[in-house]
């Protein structure tokens, strides 16, 4: 990975998601130094076509993606997508097809009215799900629920996730809801939505895109290209869609795709040779889900490591330190940019104010979504 | 290259820009219907809730009881095998107290939502379903539950033929 860029996260942003595209690519190609006509094929990544209102997506943002006349496709794999995207780029130089890629993800779901909500209405079963009026908080409201019963979680503990995430996001310049001042309290007392999901437990719908280069081995060292990452596992997996036969404690699907990403890196004991992470986090209680999946965490244990300040930027796993979807935003596919776009940065020192204040060589980051049922997962190294 | 960017694009909007079009804009409502067949394992199963009955399918070869029934099996990846009537009680599994509606509009009566795994099913298969005649503060994960269902008159072959699932009263099997 030789370059990233992504816009500002906001509710709700002017641009076109073709123009959002435009402004991520234009500045992931120009942080590695290369210009579109370097760029063998693109991949672009966007979430339910149903947000912006448009089927074929893919086509309506390829100009602002870059991908005319070229190589070009369009991945979608549910909120897993802002990790899938790259996991497809990657495909593409691994195989020797293109020695160049760019990912482009867009997502904006400002357009849909009143709120992107309405829309979740449409990817139940239409004869199982749909006649109950389901809205999408509630399964994850039921999964949180799950896992803080399993395990006896207190909501405490869970809300140390947003108050962590979305002070972290204060350093991001993108950040749609860093907050430095936020306490446990504020978590604890925000509106409940739908129990044991609060306010302050979720992240908003955004708007937003972000991009990142790829490049073969032999096209970095012939540019002597410095500020690169290299991808060293990927993993995805998905089970079933009928989630009401699974138990939602633990993902195990996001263990599968880590264990798939670990033995391509090579690693044998994922918290000893995991620098940090950034687990996908919507919900707070998700990180702390990740955490376990990513195997980086033994089952109920994540609670404790957050407890005990492990996964705080300074800490032993630093885990979102860029802010995650929690304090940065949640323009679903476009979260490729503080997961990958993290991975990157924080691997070659330029994390800014971000930056972990030790040395870190290996990341690991997730995507999941669908019915929580998908996972993606990329380990990176410096 | 965040240390060395300075400027990020992207032009924030507030909700009034977008609903007293102060931005410009363009807008479409869509208008789209659908009519699906229900399939050969949702229709039977549908016809049976219309008669006030779960029906599950059984797979021989991994000795599972398929519930929602389904035609084949997705471990075996084989024909499942036979139709089963379940129970219509069964274990509250997880739960949710909604304060949202469907499109995330805010109601006063909180929703009871969760799901129930059915007795005479495999463990921890079952359907998303309602709760009723608790209260938020009474319900709870392993809470034994029994299926309400509306009056024959009333059924349409839906989900909805069951009404909610209300707790299991002492004596009741």
């Amino acid at each position: 990975m030789i370059g990233a860029g992504m816009t500002l996260f906001r509710r709700r942003l002017q641009e076109t998601g073709k123009e959002l595209c435009y402004e991520a690519a234009r500045m992931a190609l120009d942080s590695a130094g290369l210009t579109l006509a370097d760029v063998d094929a693109v991949v672009s990544g966007s979430a339910p076509d149903a947000f912006d209102g448009v089927h074929m997506k893919g086509e309506y943002l390829l100009d602002g993606a870059g991908g005319y006349r070229k190589p070009y496709v369009r991945v979608f794999t549910g909120g897993g997508t802002g990790v899938f995207s790259t996991i497809a780029g990657w495909w593409h130089v691994a195989s020797g097809l293109a020695d160049v890629v760019l990912v482009v993800n867009e997502e904006k779901m400002s357009s849909c009215q009143p709120h992107a909500q309405s829309v979740f209405a449409h990817i139940w079963d239409p004869i199982l799900d749909r006649p109950l009026q389901p809205n999408l908080v509630w399964i994850f409201a039921m999964e949180m629920n799950r896992y803080m019963t399993v395990h006896g979680v207190k909501k405490e503990d869970i809300a140390l996730v947003a108050v962590k995430n979305k002070r972290n996001a204060v350093d991001h310049p993108c950040a749609q809801l860093a907050d430095p001042k936020i306490t446990v309290e504020d978590v604890l007392k925000s509106e409940v939505m739908a129990w044991p999901v609060q306010r302050l437990d979720i992240s908003p719908p955004s708007d937003g895109a972000s991009a990142v280069v790829l490049a073969s081995d032999e096209v970095i060292r012939k540019r002597r290209i410095k500020d690169r990452a290299w991808i060293s596992g990927v993993g995805w997996c998905i089970d079933s869609t009928m989630w009401t036969d699974r138990d939602l404690y633990f993902p195990q699907y996001v263990a599968r795709a880590a264990k798939m990403a670990y033995k391509m890196a090579k690693i044998g004991d994922p918290r000893r040779e995991i620098d940090f992470a950034e687990p996908y986090d919507p919900f707070d209680y998700k990180e702390l889900h990740h955490l376990e999946g990513l195997l980086l965490a033994k089952k109920g244990e994540a609670p404790k490591l957050t407890r005990e300040g492990v996964t705080q930027r300074d800490g032993d796993l630093p885990a979102c330190p860029s802010g995650g979807l929690m304090g940065v935003g949640n323009p679903i596919a476009a979260t490729m940019g503080q997961k990958i776009g993290e991975l990157f940065w924080q691997l070659t020192g330029q994390a800014g104010k971000r930056q972990i204040p030790h040395e870190v060589r290996t990341g690991v980051s997730n995507g999941w979504g669908d019915l929580m049922q998908y996972g993606s997962v990329v380990v990176m190294r410096a | 290259m965040t240390a060395r960017i300075s400027k990020w694009p992207g032009k924030e909007l507030h909700a009034d820009d977008l609903y007293q079009a102060k931005v410009t804009q363009v807008r479409f409502r869509p208008d789209a219907k659908y009519a699906w067949s229900a399939g050969e394992a949702m229709s039977r199963f549908l016809e049976e809730l219309q008669q006030g009955r779960l029906v599950a399918r059984t797979c021989r070869r991994c000795k599972r009881v398929l519930f929602p029934p389904r035609m084949f099996c997705e471990e075996c990846f084989r024909p499942t095998d036979g139709w089963t009537y379940i129970r219509d009680t069964g274990t509250i599994e997880t739960f949710s107290v909604s304060y949202l509606d469907r499109d995330a509009r805010r109601i006063a009566q909180p929703i009871l939502v969760g799901v129930v795994s059915l007795d005479g099913a495999s463990p921890m298969m079952g359907m998303m379903h309602y709760f009723a005649e608790m209260t938020p503060d009474q319900i709870r994960i392993g809470m034994r539950v029994k299926a309400v269902w509306r009056p024959p008159a009333e059924r349409r072959g839906s989900v909805l033929d069951i009404a909610y699932f209300r707790p299991l009263r002492e004596g009741e099997a």
